[in-house]
């Protein structure tokens, strides 16, 4: 097992290795302990039964129950993605816009759905439909409220990256003749896009999350496929647990995509990287305050945006 | 207007938004305490407990909550006889806090870990070269910017969590803000929009100050390096 190396310790001696070793080996029992309380514990209610699993992972479950809800799952989540980033374009580019009015209205729209929890939405979309007489109103409401929450932080995504782009792309933009709203479109969004791809990929694990909400308003995806399936056998927590490992498998899998497609952006887009800093260097005797100033302001911007996206439901 | 506000008390919306903080607030304390234990777990040097905190977040980070608030009642509750306390509501309301401390846990470990990887390994290795023994460097030099840097990404988990407690209602609580809400659109449609609008702007007032303060905290106290 690889030891991650963290700043509180330093390279252990024999002696605290003999420690790490012990401890490894108390902590190693304890967890295992833990395990084996709550597998007996099952095993005591009769929920280790081969046939309450067996009913939870049969052809049957798979063909009628988990394909289908998996199915409508994705169905809401890829419709939702592609939205919120159509969204999360439009809104980001008009905070950043140079007029007063746009910048604030686009604003309010984004910080209000950004504070306004997911589930109210869907269930206020879903009710609104349903009372239009529009089909499918649950998978609408789940759509809609998903693009409307995702697209806002997608914004707040899109505003951080420009901000982090060095500024020497814009002056650039302005100084061949662009106006200020074309060296926006055409110079700086599309290398912030490029800039957030890993976050916008973990994005969609918070979309795949979030729309197993769609169980309460009725909408059969996953869970509630899952959820139906376990009532009809009376083996919900087997289902359940099927469900999760389901959801855990492709978020994980997303997440671990995410961060190597970060890692190769970060080694093709090195070169801009280290032209910035040299820049930086080079205008010390300019400018340096401004230019740190600028860096830590903007470090800070996308780190909020950043964990305040990764940490939706 | 008058009519509204008649429904809106008729229907107790600032009690639905009572029983949502009560939910956030344990939820928060239970959360705090567990995810700082999987933080040590995952920056001690033990492998096992590395091994465990960094299992625990990947299930529970990947997981939807949704899953969790139905696996307490209708596996817990109801398959594994698993209870809280006598009284129905009751019940429910503990059974979606343990819900809820299980999910943001793993996020609260998350967040104490990136505050400590905030700190450079320089000021680590300046502590031991200026003679500090580990408590000492600890407690004196990596930990405070630790917990600095831990400010920011603390207050957007306590955002989150106060807009996932309408996620209870998963869990049966049916005195929370959803289900309030949903029970009120439809026995009033005619009101839809004032009462999504209500409770919207609600949320608003509650977490709006939960993000300005940590904000305006984690720049107060930054270490300028």
């Amino acid at each position: 097992m690889k030891v991650e190396k963290t700043v509180l310790f330093d390279a252990p001696g024999p002696r605290a290795r003999r420690r790490i070793l012990l401890g490894n080996i108390v902590g190693a029992i304890v967890v295992a302990g833990l395990a084996a309380v709550v597998l007996v514990r099952l095993g005591e209610q009769g929920q280790l039964e081969p046939s309450l699993w067996l009913n939870a992972v049969d052809a049957d479950a798979w063909a009628y129950y988990y394909w289908p809800g998996f199915l409508a799952t994705i169905r809401a989540a890829a419709v939702a993605i592609v939205g919120a980033m159509i969204f999360g374009l439009v809104f980001g580019v008009g905070r950043l816009s140079s007029r007063l009015l746009v910048r604030t209205v686009c604003g309010a729209v984004v910080e209000f759905f950004r504070a306004v929890p997911v589930l109210l939405m869907m269930v206020f979309f879903w009710l609104l439909f349903a009372n239009a007489g529009l089909p499918s109103s649950s998978y609408w409401g789940v759509v809609v409220a998903l693009i409307l929450y995702n697209g806002s932080v997608v914004a707040e995504l899109v505003r951080s990256g420009v901000h982090g782009l060095p500024s020497g792309q814009r002056e650039a933009g302005l100084s061949i003749g662009l106006t200020r709203g074309q060296s926006l479109r055409s110079v700086e969004v599309p290398q912030a896009l490029i800039a957030m791809l890993p976050a916008l990929m973990s994005q969609l694990v918070v979309v795949l999350k979030d729309s197993a909400l769609g169980a309460i308003i009725s909408y059969p995806e996953l869970l509630q496929s899952a959820r139906r399936l376990g009532s009809g056998n009376s083996n919900i927590l087997q289902t359940l647990t099927v469900a999760a490992v389901l959801f855990i498998v492709i978020n994980w899998s997303l997440t671990k995509l995410a961060e190597r497609l970060g890692r190769s952006l970060k080694r093709t887009s090195g070169r801009t990287g280290t032209t910035a800093a040299g820049a930086g260097v080079a205008a010390v005797g300019v400018s340096a305050a401004g230019g740190t100033d600028g860096d830590t302001g903007d470090a800070g911007d996308a780190g909020e945006g950043g964990s305040g996206g990764g940490d939706g439901t | 207007m008058q009519e509204y506000l008649d429904i809106v008390r008729e229907y107790d919306v600032l009690g639905a938004f009572w029983v949502n903080i009560q939910l956030a607030f344990w939820a928060a304390l239970f959360s705090l305490v567990l995810g700082s234990i999987l933080a040590l777990f995952r920056i001690s040097p033990i492998p096992s407990l590395q091994w465990a905190g960094s299992a625990y977040v990947t299930v529970f980070r990947n997981m939807p909550l949704t899953i969790i608030m139905v696996f307490m009642v209708l596996g817990a509750w109801g398959q594994l006889e698993f209870s809280l306390a006598t009284d129905f509501d009751t019940n429910f309301f503990w059974l979606a806090v343990v819900g809820l401390t299980i999910y943001h846990a793993a996020f609260v470990c998350e967040a104490i870990r990136s505050g400590v990887n905030t700190v450079p390994v320089g000021q680590a290795e300046a502590a031991r070269s200026i003679g500090l023994p580990f408590v000492a460097a600890a407690r004196l030099v990596i930990l405070p910017q630790a917990f600095r840097g831990a400010i920011a990404p603390l207050g957007n988990v306590l955002i989150a969590l106060i807009k996932n407690t309408t996620v209870a209602a998963a869990a049966s609580v049916a005195t929370e803000t959803s289900s309030v809400m949903r029970t009120m659109i439809e026995f009033r449609p005619d009101y839809i929009y004032a009462i999504f609008f209500t409770f919207a702007i609600g949320y608003v007032i509650l977490v709006t100050p939960v993000g300005l303060l940590s904000t305006s905290l984690s720049r107060k106290l930054a270490v300028a390096r």
